[in-house]
C-alpha cells in the first residue's frame, strides 16, 4: 500500500511503465527462486542413489521340482518363481483372453501391448516356469500361493484372486501381477533384473 | 477469545506485563470469565477430554523417543527394550499406545455430539471445518505412529495405506515411490514417518487453538441449540466448567487406566509383536479399530464406476466419506440446530450411528460374502445420510417448539406455540 503521492509515478496509466516491468520481473524471479529452493526439499524424499542402483540377482532353480515355488528378494520386493504342473498350465491356457479383467501381459520382457496369453506370461520357451513380482496390484500385499478360486494366488488383504498364470481374475486388483525383466542364463539359473 | 473479561490489572508487575503482552486478560477472557451456556451436559466435556489425551500423547511420546531407535533393523528391538529394560517403559508405552485409542474415543464422541446438537451450523462452520481438519491430521499421525514399532502390522498397514495413492491416475506410481523413498516400504519410509509423527501433534495443538478461538468468537452451542440471549443464560467458565471438565477427565482416566493396566493389548493386534517381514503378508490384515468404518468403505467398491476403476473408486469413496464432513454445514437445510427439537433428524442420527458401527464391524471382517455386500449397503447408507436425508429433512420435517431462551429451558418453562417463528429465531 503506497500513498498516491504526487511525487510517486502513477502506475495506472494505459501504457505499461518501467515500474510495471520491474514489478513483474521481480515477481517472476521470486517465483522461480522459491521453486528452485522448494524442489530439493521435495526431491529428497524420492528414492536415493543407493535405492536406485538396479541390482540384479541370480537364482538357482535346480532344486525347484514341478509343483514347487520359491520366493526371492529383488529390489526389496518378493519375486515368485514357480515350476508349474501340467494341470496348472492347461487351466491357464484354456481361458479366453476376452474373459480376463486385464488383457495385458504386464511382462517387462515383451512389448508393452503383448496379450496376457499363458505363453506371454511364462518364461520364454519354458512354459512351466512363471517368474513374477509377488505383489498384489491392488494395495501391495503379498498374495498366498496355491490358493483362491482359480488355484493360483489369493490376496488375503482385500480378496483378489489370481489364476495359475498370475493373472487377476476377480477382486479389486486392477492388473495382472507384474513380470520383472529376467532370463534363463542356463537351464538351472535365472537372472532377474 | 479475549474481550469477555472485565479484568483490570491491580499489582504493578501485572500492569507492567499487561501493557506489553495482554496474556493475563487473554487467559481470563478465554478460560476464566468466558460466558458459557449454563445448560451444557456431560457430552460437552469430551472436547476437554480429547485435549487432555492429546497432551498425554505428547508427553509420553517425547519420553518414548528418548529410548526408541528409528531404523528398520533396530526399531522392533528398541520397542522391546522399552518394554523390558527401561524403567517404567512398559507403562509409558502402554499409555501412548492406548492413548491413541482413547484420543479417537473422545474425538468420536465429540464429533457425534456436534452432529446431534447441530454444532456445525451457522455461525460455527469454521470451528466444525477446523475440527474435521484435526480429525484428518490425527488419523495421519496415528497411522504413522503405528508404523514405528516395525512389526508385521506396521509394515503391511503402511504398505496398504501408501499404496492407496497408486490409484491416482498417471502419477500414482511416482507419488508412492516418493512417499516410500524406495521401491517398497523400508528404512527411508520409517525415518520420515518418525519425523512427521513427532511434528504433527504440535500442528494439532495449533489447530486446536484456532478451533477454540472460533467457537469462543461465536459462543458455545448448547443442548437446546438456542442462542444465548442474556447474561441469565450463561455462567463463567471457571469454576463451573473447569470443575465439570475436570471431573469428566478423572472419570475418563479410570476408563483409560482400565485398558492400560488390565487390557493393554486388547485394542492392538497380536501380529504386531512379530518383526516386520517384507516376504510374508499376515493372513488377515486389519487396521486399528478407529479406521475400520473407512476401511470398510474402501473395500466396498469392488466394481468399476464408468471410467473409474474399482481401486480408484474405493480410494475416492474412503476419502469422500471424510470430505463430505467438510461441507456438512451446507448440506443440512434445517434451521433448527438441536436434535431434541427435530423428531425425524433424531431418528436419522441414531440410524447413522448404527451405520457407522456396522461399517466398523464389517471393516474387521474378511473380504468375502456376505460382508462385501453388506459393506456396500452401509456405504450407500452412509453417503445417503449426508447427501439425501439431511438436505431433504429441512424441508419435510416439522420441528418441535423451541424454548424462548436457555434460561427458560433450564427452568422448565413451556415453549411458545409459533414453531416456525421460533426456529428461524434460533438460527439468527
Amino acid at each position: 500500500m503506497f500513498r498516491e503521492d504526487a511525487t510517486l509515478e502513477q502506475t495506472n496509466t494505459a501504457e505499461p511503465t518501467r515500474r510495471d516491468f520491474l514489478y513483474i520481473a521481480t515477481g517472476a524471479v521470486g517465483v522461480v527462486g522459491t521453486g528452485a529452493l522448494v524442489w530439493p526439499f521435495i526431491h529428497q524424499m524420492n528414492p536415493d542413489a543407493s535405492a536406485l542402483a538396479l541390482a540384479s540377482i541370480e537364482v538357482d532353480v535346480s532344486a525347484v521340482e514341478e509343483g514347487q515355488s520359491i520366493t526371492v528378494m529383488w529390489r526389496g520386493k518378493p519375486v515368485f518363481v514357480r515350476h508349474r504342473t501340467d494341470k496348472e498350465i492347461a487351466e491357464a491356457t484354456s481361458v479366453a483372453i476376452d474373459d480376463l479383467p486385464d488383457r495385458n501381459a504386464r511382462n517387462a520382457n515383451l512389448p508393452e501391448d503383448a496379450q496376457a496369453t499363458d505363453p506371454n506370461r511364462s518364461a520364454e520357451g519354458k512354459e512351466p516356469w512363471l517368474v513374477m513380482i509377488g505383489i498384489c496390484t491392488h494395495l501391495g500385499c503379498v498374495p498366498l500361493g496355491e490358493a483362491g478360486d482359480f488355484g493360483g494366488w489369493f490376496c488375503p488383504c482385500h480378496g483378489s484372486h489370481y489364476d495359475t498364470a498370475g493373472r487377476i481374475r476377480s477382486g479389486p486388483a486392477p492388473e495382472n501381477m507384474l513380470i520383472p525383466p529376467f532370463k534363463f542364463t542356463d537351464d538351472e539359473t535365472i537372472l532377474i533384473g | 477469545m479475549a474481550g469477555h473479561t472485565k479484568y483490570v490489572p491491580q499489582s504493578a508487575p501485572a500492569k507492567w506485563l499487561e501493557s506489553r503482552l495482554p496474556v493475563i486478560s487473554l487467559v481470563r477472557g478465554s478460560f476464566v470469565d468466558f460466558p458459557t451456556p449454563k445448560n451444557l451436559n456431560y457430552w460437552w466435556t469430551f472436547g476437554g477430554i480429547a485435549f487432555f489425551v492429546l497432551v498425554t500423547q505428547i508427553v509420553t511420546g517425547i519420553v518414548l523417543v528418548m529410548h526408541y531407535t528409528p531404523h528398520e533393523t533396530l526399531a522392533f528391538a528398541s520397542v522391546e527394550h522399552i518394554m523390558r529394560n527401561v524403567n517404567y517403559g512398559w507403562l509409558i508405552r502402554y499409555l501412548h499406545a492406548n492413548g491413541a485409542s482413547m484420543f479417537f474415543i473422545a474425538v468420536y464422541i465429540h464429533i457425534f455430539r456436534g452432529l446431534y446438537y447441530g454444532s456445525y451450523k451457522a455461525p460455527r462452520e469454521i470451528s466444525w471445518i477446523l475440527g474435521v481438519l484435526i480429525f484428518l491430521i490425527m488419523m495421519a499421525t496415528a497411522f504413522m505412529g503405528y508404523v514405528l514399532p516395525w512389526g508385521q502390522m506396521s509394515l503391511w498397514g503402511a504398505t496398504v495405506i501408501t499404496n492407496l495413492f497408486s490409484a491416482i491416475p498417471i502419477v500414482g506410481e511416482s507419488v508412492v515411490q516418493w512417499l516410500w523413498g524406495g521401491f517398497a516400504v523400508g528404512n527411508p519410509t520409517l525415518n520420515r514417518f518418525f519425523s512427521l509423527h513427532y511434528l504433527l501433534p504440535f500442528v494439532l495443538v495449533g489447530i486446536v487453538i484456532l478451533h477454540i478461538w472460533a467457537f469462543h468468537t461465536t459462543g458455545n452451542n448448547n443442548p437446546t441449540g438456542v442462542d444465548v440471549k442474556s447474561e441469565k443464560d450463561t455462567v463463567p467458565f471457571h469454576p463451573y466448567y473447569t470443575m465439570k471438565d475436570l471431573l469428566a477427565i478423572v472419570v475418563f482416566m479410570i476408563f483409560f487406566s482400565w485398558f492400560v493396566f488390565y487390557l493393554p493389548n486388547y485394542l492392538g493386534h497380536a501380529d504386531n509383536y512379530i518383526e516386520a517381514n517384507p516376504l510374508v503378508t499376515p493372513a488377515h490384515i486389519v487396521p486399528e479399530w478407529y479406521f475400520l468404518p473407512f476401511y470398510a468403505i474402501l473395500r466396498a467398491i469392488t466394481f468399476d464406476i464408468g471410467p473409474i476403476p474399482s481401486k480408484l473408486g474405493g480410494v475416492l469413496a474412503m476419502f469422500g466419506a471424510i470430505a463430505v464432513l467438510f461441507v456438512l454445514p451446507w448440506l443440512d437445510t434445517s434451521k433448527v440446530r438441536s436434535a431434541t427439537f427435530r423428531p425425524l433428524y433424531r431418528i436419522a442420527f441414531w440410524f447413522f450411528g448404527f451405520t457407522c458401527v456396522m461399517l466398523g464391524w464389517l471393516g474387521a471382517m474378511p473380504a468375502e460374502q456376505p460382508y462385501v455386500a453388506l459393506a456396500q449397503l452401509f456405504t450407500v447408507l452412509y453417503f445417503a445420510h449426508f447427501l439425501i436425508v439431511l438436505p431433504l429433512l429441512g424441508f419435510i420435517e416439522k420441528p418441535k417448539a423451541l424454548p424462548d431462551s436457555i434460561n427458560d429451558s433450564v427452568l422448565g418453562k413451556p415453549a411458545a406455540d409459533s414453531t416456525v417463528g421460533k426456529s428461524s429465531e434460533a438460527a439468527a
